[in-house]
């Protein structure tokens, strides 16, 4: 089912004002600076906060409704969230964190195998890596097979091994799911290479022109051959990106 | 020596510190989470009991809990009986009085919980009550022992309150502390020595298993 999603919400300096709508199957990273209102978005999408007006609705359900004063709580909403520094339960084992929404014991399994943690079943998450305890969430929001999958900035915890291989683990998964994801991100590399939309956000708007300048200096970066540490922007390098991904708000 | 006022010091104790969890665990939530007004008032009266002179909290209790008061008339219209001079009346007083020693902890311990592992509950699909039992308690065990075992070692002192509610029936309101005082008023000294040296290793023990509880928990 699709994700449509129009409304605002009044943040502290700006108005975070969106329209934008997610198909299943489809991957949209949204990318733009710090304080940009991301995370915001994914709170209000997740049921964590009310938009001031507009509508979220995923298919025929309505999510929110401020007019209509409509606002389905989290829990019912049936969609998986990701954050960005892995909030496993602490008091349970890697497996029964995986298994604590999930529908299907074998689907855990399987998962747990998928990501490589399976070794890691009785462990607590105190006990093992950020990368491992990253791909323990993973798995987590993937066991309850989601209707929507968030993701917030979920790899800029990570080393760059780690990152790299979570992304590769999510590209695969991107068409098996078939639902529609969602991915914030402040790294263009990675928002061009998992994202079959691109949605810059700046002071809460779609900013298609920040994305623009962005490419440009990624390019400018390319072409006079610095390296990504110490510039502020990261270059694509080692990725391949399968297909240009549609920028939103680019027409 | 008579036992009986230490065996109902401990009786005390031990339905304080199994009964005090059930009503300190909400407010100590309310307080932890809530976002409402009139917090600080809802705090400060909680936390009253802590700074009150016992006797001035017992004689409250007394007028709240007697036959013309609140709960007195209450508790006489459910089951027929006083509530003051009963056990039942000083395990109530001692509940009062224990309240803001089992919340402080259990606050401070909820407090340190992380909120997004209750916002990642709700994601997925939790509801609040469900949450509560399946995260937070977990989470917060150490904090209620704490608190559970506090309150024990905290009830076996007690006397001002209880002495007001309760006075000093023996077997029934006569708990060790007023048995101690009142040896010692009728300078029956060998028996006050025999019941304090009861009292001070179990008091001592209890702080032991306190001071482990903290010392796992940081």
């Amino acid at each position: 089912m699709m994700l449509d999603v129009a409304m605002t919400k009044r943040l502290k300096h700006f108005d975070l004002d969106l329209a934008f709508s997610c198909a299943p199957g489809e991957l949209t990273a949204v990318i733009g600076p710090s304080g940009a209102g991301k995370t915001t978005l994914v709170r209000l999408l997740a049921g964590l906060e009310k938009p001031d007006s507009g509508k979220i609705a995923f298919g025929e359900e309505v999510w929110a409704d401020a007019e209509q004063r409509v606002f389905l709580p989290a829990r019912k909403r049936g969609l998986s969230l990701v954050f960005q520094d892995y909030t496993l339960f602490p008091h349970l084992t890697i497996r029964k964190n995986v298994a604590f929404a999930a529908s299907d014991e074998d689907r855990v399994d399987e998962l747990m195998s998928m990501f490589g943690i399976s070794h890691l079943a009785s462990c607590r998450p105190s006990a093992i890596s950020g990368g491992e305890r990253q791909r323990a969430a993973f798995c987590q929001a993937l066991a309850r097979n989601p209707v929507l999958l968030l993701l917030d900035e979920p790899f800029s915890a990570l080393d760059v091994a780690n990152r790299r291989n979570l992304r590769s683990c999510l590209k695969e998964l991107k068409s098996e799911l078939n639902i529609p994801i969602l991915h914030v991100t402040h790294d263009l590399d990675e928002a061009l290479f998992l994202g079959d939309t691109v949605m810059a956000v700046e002071s809460g708007r779609i900013a298609p022109d920040w994305l623009k300048e962005q490419q440009a200096i990624q390019r400018h970066l390319a072409v006079s051959g610095l390296s990504r540490a110490g510039v502020g922007t990261s270059v694509h390098t080692s990725e391949p990106t399968a297909e240009e991904p549609a920028l939103l708000g680019c027409g | 020596m008579d036992w009986t006022p230490l065996i109902l010091s401990a009786k005390l104790a031990f339905w304080t510190m199994l009964l005090i969890p059930v009503v300190a665990s909400p407010l100590a939530s309310l307080l932890a989470f809530g976002r409402f007004r009139g917090k600080s008032l809802l705090d400060a009266v909680i936390t009253l009991p802590m700074v009150m002179p016992p006797t001035v909290l017992g004689f409250a209790l007394l007028v709240v809990m007697g036959p013309r008061g609140f709960m007195g008339g209450l508790w006489e219209d459910l089951t027929g009986n006083r509530l003051v001079f009963s056990f039942a009346g000083i395990l109530m007083a001692s509940l009062v009085f224990n309240l803001p020693f089992a919340v402080q902890p259990l606050r401070a311990s909820l407090e340190k919980l992380d909120p997004r592992l209750l916002e990642s509950a709700a994601v997925l699909g939790l509801s609040p009550l469900s949450a509560f039992f399946r995260i937070v308690l977990p989470n917060c065990l150490g904090g209620l022992a704490a608190a559970s075992i506090l309150v024990f070692a905290h009830s076996l002192g007690e006397f001002g309150v209880i002495l007001m509610v309760g006075g000093s029936i023996p077997g029934q309101t006569q708990v060790a502390s007023v048995a101690i005082f009142e040896a010692v008023e009728a300078l029956r000294f060998d028996d006050a020595f025999r019941m304090s040296a009861a009292l001070i290793p179990v008091c001592f023990v209890v702080l032991l298993i306190i001071n482990k509880i903290n010392a796992r928990r940081s």
